[in-house]
């Protein structure tokens, strides 16, 4: 939990400038931004993400060696279902309501 | 797109370990700490220990964030679980820590609505998405997550949502350093300071271990190589009789830290006048809870919780796995009490935890070796195969 995952900023949202779809290892999902609002970043630079928020921008050579890194010890698939676990879109925010009326 | 893959030169690795042997006084004997859970975790990934000289010893520090949760707290949660109409959602780190009737995955089975999170932002969805329901987030994490928590709730409090809450069990990571350099039990020479907490909080909170303390502290990134030129950074100092803090972890670690992640936990957050923690008992000012005027979001003032004080079982030596005074395997219940499998404390479940670290990594290896050095070795017939000349 301690750990962050790298990720590249592929597109900034005009309607939420507090969220970008962020690609890690393939799978994009919206990330949210909101921590650096005083120097956001752009599209194609690369963050650190932990708990589903960017927490600070970093270099690309040092992001592809962390991922490097996490694919080299099998870590990559944890940060793939952590990644994949973001962001509900529409069809999985449906689902948890389906989950929910059917009660616990 | 040529990038640098550091991780992959053992020159670069086999250079450093070697630095560190020859920086290393063979007259002393190093005890170094490494306080957040992730470098633990990284330390026994991969193998660091054996490439270190046997006079310097690593010590596990509390950084776990939820192994530092008392009991009684998790049953606290756990009850807002059993109101009616809640959704009790939480990181995956949480779902299999005991509490004194079960793990959150207990509960689920028992019909509970328990739902894995990954982020505080995924719990605020499901607020939106059910406003029939409660959702209760169970916060946790050091510096690094709170801002997160912190930023959802703000979210949560514009849009007037008025079925969410947070369980706040955020923690502060200075106050833990200072009880390990007051508890009379421990002797540290120098530190490797957390590498995330520190994007956000910066490397000037630790000057006072260097000045007041006099210890060495490099804050550090996760990576092998990150680890051990940290390591060749207090030796250095040590060598110099220096006392300073140093940032090993520049490519995310900006001095000053992140001003919109303080801001926005200074928003939302005030400091507890204490908090117990598992192994450190109370400490002040050590942990956030709610401002009221987020009062609304805030779980404790929604719910009642118990509020009871649990300790963990008797022979369960987890306080002292987690200030550094016992190894995990030194405690009398590792490896066979408690497992993986069967955890007795949060420190055999937490990907952060040091007993889960040193068994997933360390124990398996020694069981392994242990097993295959009691096999029977047969003499291979050397002459089988070979042919008259």
């Amino acid at each position: 939990m301690c750990l962050a995952i790298p990720g590249r900023v592929v597109e900034l949202l005009p309607e939420d400038r507090s969220l970008a779809v962020v690609d890690v290892l393939g799978v994009r999902r919206k990330v949210d931004l909101g921590l650096l609002q005083e120097d956001p970043p752009l599209a194609g630079d690369w963050v650190l993400i932990h708990v589903g928020f960017a927490m600070s921008k970093i270099g690309e050579a040092d992001a592809l060696a962390q991922l490097r890194m996490l694919t080299e010890l099998g870590e990559s698939d944890a940060a793939i279902e952590e990644v994949q676990g973001y962001g509900l879109g529409e069809e999985e925010a449906e689902e948890t309501a389906a989950e929910s009326k059917a009660g616990p | 797109m040529r990038f640098v893959d550091e991780f992959r030169e053992p020159e670069l690795i086999t250079r450093t370990a070697e630095e560190i042997r020859r920086l290393a006084d063979t007259k002393r004997h190093y005890r170094f700490m490494e306080v957040c859970g992730g470098h633990t975790h990284s330390i026994y990934r991969f193998g660091l220990k054996d490439l270190l000289p046997s006079n310097i010893e690593l010590v596990h520090g509390p950084g776990c964030p939820v192994c530092v949760l008392p009991m009684g707290r998790i049953d606290d949660g756990l009850s807002i679980a059993e109101q009616p109409g809640v959704i009790f959602t939480a990181f995956g780190d949480m779902m299999r820590v005991p509490g004194t009737r079960g793990t959150p995955l207990e509960y689920k089975a028992r019909g509970m609505d328990v739902r894995i999170v990954y982020s505080p932002s995924d719990a605020l969805k499901l607020a939106r998405n059910n406003p029939d329901r409660h959702v209760l987030f169970f916060a946790i994490g050091f510096e690094t997550t709170a801002p997160s928590t912190a930023l959802t709730m703000m979210r949560a409090k514009a849009e007037g949502l008025k079925n969410f809450s947070v369980f706040c069990n955020h923690v502060t990571i200075i106050p833990a350093i200072r009880a390990i350099l007051d508890s009379p039990d421990m002797r540290i020479d120098a530190f490797i300071g957390p590498g995330h907490v520190s994007t956000v909080i910066g490397c000037r909170p630790y000057g006072w271990i260097a000045s007041n303390e006099e210890k060495p502290i490099v804050v550090a990134g996760f990576e092998p190589l990150d680890i051990l030129q940290s390591i060749v950074m207090l030796l250095r100092q040590l060598n110099q009789n220096q006392k300073k803090v140093e940032n090993q972890y520049k490519r995310a670690v900006p001095w000053e830290g992140n001003r919109a992640a303080l801001k926005a936990m200074a928003e939302v957050f005030e400091l507890r006048p204490y908090f117990e923690w598992r192994g450190l008992g109370f400490i002040s000012q050590s942990a956030l809870r709610i401002r009221a005027a987020y009062a609304e979001f805030d779980a404790e003032h929604r719910f009642s919780v118990p509020g009871v004080r649990v300790t963990d079982p008797k022979a369960a030596q987890c306080g002292e796995v987690l200030k550094g005074v016992l190894k995990p395997a030194q405690c009398k219940l590792f490896g066979k009490e408690c497992t993986p499998e069967h955890p007795i404390g949060a420190l055999m479940v937490s990907s952060e935890g040091s007993c889960a670290a040193y068994y997933n990594y360390e124990h398996r290896k020694t069981q392994a070796l242990t097993h295959l050095s009691r096999m029977p070795v047969s003499t291979p017939d050397v002459t089988a195969g070979v042919t008259a000349v």
